[in-house]
């Protein structure tokens, strides 16, 4: 007997902003200018505010830390997507999906700085905490669906992972349990192209990273990762139909780290500067002005009081950080339980002691 | 009230905690159509439906990990691991994340879920399948673990477990799901998370275990020459120091029984305590009977490897000797 051929698939690919700022009108996503300015505006503040990481942490007014630069697109396109009542769960490399989540600055700031506070959420805004173990926050994101469906809230879960984190043993859990369930929680992987200083082509011989969707019972797609209108349409679109019971999607953000991983590394030891140049061009930020300024939009002057702006909210925010009173000795021992119990009060007192 | 085995009390308490909340749900392998493969979870899935009474994946990191999701969705997981080696996957999640939730959030979330872990061995059963692995829990600050022996505590700690507003691991000595018998009440009660019962008096030797290994000191307190009182612990974190403690400033002599392997095992942190709080009431160093520290054999020569009552004996003809 012939084989027969049982299921085909396709992994679509999807782009609306060109590299030179040229738009697809077909495949434009219903948006305000007043919105596109948002995007714009949004990741301008994230990269800011990200170089003021990196020099805070140069002069050791913070710790390690993990640029985005690069990857505002898929973080402010994909975070855009979502209604208030949506929950988001980052990684560690989320800058812009945090601002427009309305997270305080200074709490972004504080995290790095090193001060636990930096996770304390504030009540009215559904972003989880910062997730450093590759890949671990993805069943939360899991069971945060399945806790919203269960109460019969009509919200969907955003869940951020990299390229690395699509070859450990949660994601591949985590992908099973909300096919199986059919939940409203969508995957937005953000394919940076290395995991620290190890390149795609030795993390899977997997074509793209959207296909592994396939497996597990439900769609991906591969967007242009510096496009934040691709980003925003494919989120919105998989957000809306998870949110009516369509089920879950896997988002491949296609884009490019253009810092080191972290202010630990040095990322010209696993790749050439001809690499970084190439995707220079590519600038999720330079493509959407290039639009603005076609359509009017953008001039330097606007460009030059928006930054001036932006300067004096991230001075604040470092103000705000490194001005606020330290933690009592008593914090760090007050969340581990509900109620401390009379070994970690003995622990405490001999502290207070010293 | 009825007469209860170990594993029908379990089943009670979480047949009354979804009864009493609907935010309670059960999940995990076999949990549903099967009832656990220990049925511990028998006809719940009758009585509450699928979207509560959750046939898995076989999935142990995704189990506990959207477990985790749950609870700090509002929802109050308690989750099922099929057997204690297979619950070493959850300890990343544990680890990482359920028990450190409350703090890293600085109390904006909380992790209130319960993971039930059919423990310990003696009943010749697979490998992989005889583990004790409390130690790993008890290492994890955030976490609380316990450990019923009796049908009675059983029900009232798994309710106190399942109410209770930390991630709680509650270890099942599965060698004692059928062994017992008592009588359980089937109104609401809870056992308090952190307290210890003295399940026999005496004045020369303590006894300390917890699990299965409560019945074997029963059992060797009976036939020794010398007094012994026995403690169970019940909770093990966190630990009632004051009972221990009282105990062996009157008898002066504790011996430490534990199924787990003897190095880092819980008992070398009793030890510890007993030393720091009554040292100057000891008559003796304080004994450990536990497992040892080689892999558990399987069944043909697993008797070697658990303590018994006889061993037991031993060592408090010993202490008493010193």
């Amino acid at each position: 007997m012939p084989l027969k051929s049982l299921a085909r698939f396709e992994v679509p690919y999807l782009q609306i902003l060109n590299e030179q700022g040229k738009v697809d009108g077909r495949l434009m996503p219903k948006l305000s200018d007043k919105d596109v300015l948002y995007l714009y505006e949004t990741m301008v503040y994230g990269r800011l505010l990200d170089r003021t990481c990196l020099s805070l942490q140069r002069e050791g007014r913070m710790y390690t830390y993990p640029s985005s630069e690069g990857q505002e697109a898929a973080q402010a396109g994909s975070a855009f997507a979502l209604q208030q009542e949506d929950w988001m769960f980052p990684y560690f490399r989320e800058i812009c999906s945090h601002l427009v989540r309305g997270l305080p600055p200074e709490k972004y700031l504080l995290y790095w700085m090193g001060d636990e506070r930096g996770q304390q959420i504030p009540e009215n805004i559904n972003n989880f905490m910062i997730c450093v173990p590759v890949s671990t926050q993805l069943p939360h994101a899991v069971g945060m669906a399945y806790a919203l469906k269960y109460q019969k809230k009509k919200s969907a879960v955003l869940v951020y992972l990299g390229d690395g984190a699509t070859s450990k043993g949660d994601f591949h859990e985590a992908m099973n349990l909300a096919g199986t369930w059919k939940l409203p929680v969508v995957f937005l992987c953000n394919n940076n192209q290395y995991a620290i200083s190890v390149p795609l082509s030795k993390q899977t011989a997997s074509k793209t990273l959207a296909q592994k969707a396939i497996a597990y019972g439900f769609s991906g797609i591969q967007v242009d990762g510096n496009d934040v209108l691709a980003v925003y349409k494919a989120t919105l679109d998989a957000v809306n139909s998870a949110r009516s019971g369509g089920g879950p999607a896997f988002i491949e953000a296609f884009t490019y780290r253009l810092g080191d991983h972290t202010t630990a590394d040095d990322s010209s030891k696993y790749r050439s500067a001809k690499e970084v140049e190439e995707w220079r061009k590519k600038d999720p930020i330079t493509r959407l002005q290039k639009y603005l300024e076609e359509k009017k939009l953008w001039t330097q002057a606007y460009q030059k009081k928006l930054e001036a702006d932006i300067q004096k909210k991230i001075s604040e925010a470092v103000k705000a950080a490194e001005g606020i009173e330290p933690q009592p000795v008593e914090s760090i021992f007050n969340f581990t339980y509900s109620e401390m119990d009379w070994n970690l009060k003995e622990q405490l007192n001999k502290i207070k002691e010293n | 009230m009825a007469t209860l085995t170990l594993v029908q009390a379990i089943n009670l308490a979480l047949r009354l905690e979804m009864k009493r909340d609907k935010k309670v749900i059960v999940l995990g392998e076999d949990v549903g159509v099967d009832g656990g493969v220990f049925r511990a979870t028998e006809n719940l899935l009758k009585l509450y439906g699928p979207e509560r009474v959750i046939d898995t994946p076989l999935a142990e990191t995704g189990i506990i990990g959207s477990a985790i999701g749950m609870a700090v969705g509002g929802i109050k997981p308690v989750a099922e691991a099929q057997f204690d080696g297979f619950a070493i996957p959850m300890i990343d999640q544990l680890y990482n994340h359920a028990a450190r939730i409350r703090n890293r959030s600085r109390g904006r979330f909380t992790c209130p879920l319960v993971l039930r872990i059919p423990c310990g061995g003696g009943i010749r059963a697979l490998e992989h399948h005889s583990e004790s692995p409390e130690t790993f829990f008890c290492h994890i600050p955030g976490l609380k673990v316990v450990v019923p022996s009796t049908p009675y505590d059983a029900k009232g700690l798994l309710s106190a477990a399942i109410r209770d507003p930390d991630p709680v691991i509650y270890l099942e000595p599965k060698k004692l799901y059928r062994a017992i018998k008592e009588e359980v009440p089937e109104n609401d009660f809870t056992v308090p998370i952190g307290k210890a019962i003295v399940r026999r008096e005496g004045t020369d030797v303590t006894l300390i275990a917890w699990g299965a290994m409560v019945q074997e000191c029963l059992k060797a307190a009976e036939g020794a020459k010398a007094s012994c009182e026995v403690i169970d612990l019940r909770s093990l974190k966190p630990l009632d120091i004051e009972t221990i403690t009282a105990s062996v400033k009157k008898t002066g002599r504790a011996i430490v029984v534990h199924e787990a392997q003897k190095t880092c095992g819980f008992g070398a942190e009793l030890s510890a305590l007993i030393q720091e709080k009554s040292f100057l009431s000891l008559k003796a160093p304080v004994t450990r009977v536990t497992g040892l520290d080689i892999i558990i054999p399987l069944p043909k020569l697993e008797h070697y490897y658990f303590p018994n009552a006889d061993k037991i004996t031993k060592a408090v003809e010993n202490i008493i000797n010193y």
